[in-house]
């Protein structure tokens, strides 16, 4: 079991969900997930498009509200917080978007300096800037500083939500999707960022995602989730060593699709 | 059969009424909430500077030409009913009251309805369908602060002084034919078209432009912030940002028109 980089002290627990239930009108998305991720641990979600991940992570950040269970994230009840309590939780998680969302009437430093100048108030101009750049050189792209979203490449796009999310130093990462649509290589870039990430920054993050690829070289643990539950977690090996037919099916379909 | 058909009729329409109250209280909430944050600090000086910047840029050219045409051809098609009496001398003090009590703040907000409610729209459902605005949300940015608050007191602050200026290229446009016409000079052209303005007709075009421009700022907010289904639903914000605000713009000035003739003696 204690397998690793695995990390298993409870006192490190940092998010918690137990019999998490969401559905919009008719549709049941989640039935029941449970989940505990450990400090500085990548947690990969992996699941089929439209089973609820995305759903997921906008609960752990209060984006959505669940129906029932429970969310504890850094000893937390997110449903419980009131707008204040909110904001200060935030300010600890990073989302990074599916779409990346960057702001796109705003230039690359624009969007990095939104929410630096409304958090970090004491900050000089000459500290903002700095904070900028060192930052954008982590994710391999000081030279996009003055361009704006729009003339960005998907990848780069990418790198800069997650730049945007950096600059506030969040205890807990959340990836939505970070190499979907991405090239092989490009991918690759990406995994290499979020493992330089949790090095770097200290980083608990949780990767949602349906690339094999991403999941076995970001993931510490992996979690499969299917129909609305979790139906296995362990590292990539146990999971994906299982004998269930479910996982073997989104394995075999992942790697004819990308071989 | 067919009470099955007039069932599923009956069940469209409750369904659709329920909407439209649902979505009146959502506006309601959401005009409350505007007023719950505007006096909360922090504030976004700079954004709400930018904004008005932009509510009058966007605006500008449309307002500068409509005004002038309006006043222009007023004049000149109210010139043969007044020269029947021989009263051509009124023309100015007729064409102010027209201008100044109704056409300058409704041609204005008309104007701006379909110019800068439109672009709210767009521009705040665009962030919505794009998740930007969640991404503020996770940054800890309060989006109504910075979005809504900003662009509504734009609006708000702006539609006033786009109605004067409306009112006074209206007047312009309107010396220019009776300066044709009857070679009367701007001084005395001015003096006879302010005799019969006063107080009160000043200052209900104030109130109405505030009003207006309130409307257009958070019907435009609105619209955008709860924009759904992709690109199709941006389209849709922008459209039915003006549509709504102009038809509440005509409603509000019945109402604010009726008010102030009760104050007339
Ligand atoms: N705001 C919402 N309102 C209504 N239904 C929603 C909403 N958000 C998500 N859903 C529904 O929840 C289900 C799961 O959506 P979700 O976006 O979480 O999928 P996903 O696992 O992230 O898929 P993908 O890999 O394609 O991103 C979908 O059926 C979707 O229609
Ligand atoms: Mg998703």
């Amino acid at each position: 079991m204690e397998e690793g980089r695995r990390h298993t002290d409870p006192g490190e627990l940092m998010i918690r969900i137990r019999n998490l239930h969401k559905s919009f009108g008719e549709n049941e998305v989640l039935k029941g997930v449970d989940l505990d991720v450990y400090n500085k641990e990548n947690m990969v979600v992996l699941g089929r498009s439209g089973s609820g991940k995305s759903v997921l992570i906008k609960i752990i950040c209060g984006l959505l509200y669940q129906d029932s269970g429970a969310v504890t994230v850094l000893g937390k009840d997110v449903i419980h917080l009131n707008d204040r309590e909110l904001r200060e939780l935030r300010l600890q998680v990073g989302f990074s978007f599916q779409n990346s969302a960057l702001y796109d009437s705003m230039t690359v430093k624009e969007n990095l300096a939104f929410p630096l100048v409304r958090h970090r108030r004491h900050l000089t101009r000459k500290e903002q800037n700095h904070e900028i750049e060192s930052v954008l050189d982590d994710v391999g792209l000081l030279q996009t500083l003055n361009q704006m979203p729009a003339e960005l490449s998907g990848g780069q796009r990418k790198r800069i939500g997650v730049a945007r999310t950096l600059i506030l130093r969040p205890r807990i990462m959340l990836y939505d999707e970070p190499t979907s649509g991405l090239d092989p290589i490009t991918s690759m870039e990406i995994n290499n960022l979020i493992n330089l990430v949790r090095h770097k920054f200290n980083t608990t993050s949780i990767i949602i995602t349906h690339d094999l690829t991403c999941a076995k070289i970001t993931g510490d643990r992996v979690a499969m989730l299917f129909e609305g539950k979790f139906i296995k977690q362990g590292t990539f090996a146990e999971v994906f060593s299982s004998s269930d037919e479910r996982i073997h099916n989104f394995y075999n379909y992942n790697f004819i699709e990308s071989r | 059969m067919d009470t099955n058909h007039k069932m599923k009729g009956l069940k469209f329409i409750t369904r659709k009424i329920a909407g439209f109250f649902i979505d009146l209280n959502n506006a309601f909430q959401f005009t409350l909430r505007f007023f719950r944050e505007v006096f909360k600090p922090p504030y976004e000086f700079k954004e709400i500077i930018r904004q008005c910047y932009q509510v009058g840029y966007k605006s500008l050219f449309l307002i500068t030409l409509t005004g002038f045409i309006t006043g222009l051809v007023f004049t000149k098609q109210s010139r043969p009913s007044l020269s029947e009496f021989g009263a051509t001398s009124w023309l100015p003090s007729l064409v102010a009251i027209a201008i100044i009590r109704a056409l300058a703040p409704l041609v204005t907000a008309l104007i701006a309805a379909g110019k800068v409610g439109s672009n709210i729209g767009a521009e705040l459902g665009s962030m919505k369908v794009t998740e930007q605005i969640d991404a503020m949300e996770v940054s800890a940015v309060n989006p109504f602060k910075f979005l809504v608050v900003s662009r509504v007191l734009a609006t708000t602050l702006m539609m006033p002084m786009l109605m004067c200026y409306t009112g006074l290229v209206g007047m312009l446009g309107s010396f220019l034919n009776v300066h044709m016409n009857e070679q009367t000079s701007f001084i005395s052209f001015f003096q006879a078209a302010f005799n019969n303005i006063s107080f009160l007709d000043i200052f209900s075009s104030l109130i109405k432009s505030i009003v207006y421009g309130f409307t257009i700022g958070v019907v435009g907010c609105y619209k955008g912030f709860h924009a759904s289904n992709g690109t199709e639903g941006v389209g849709k914000a922008a459209n039915a940002s003006v549509v709504l605000s102009m038809f509440l713009i005509f409603i509000e000035e019945i109402l604010i028109v009726q008010i102030t003739n009760s104050f007339r003696v």
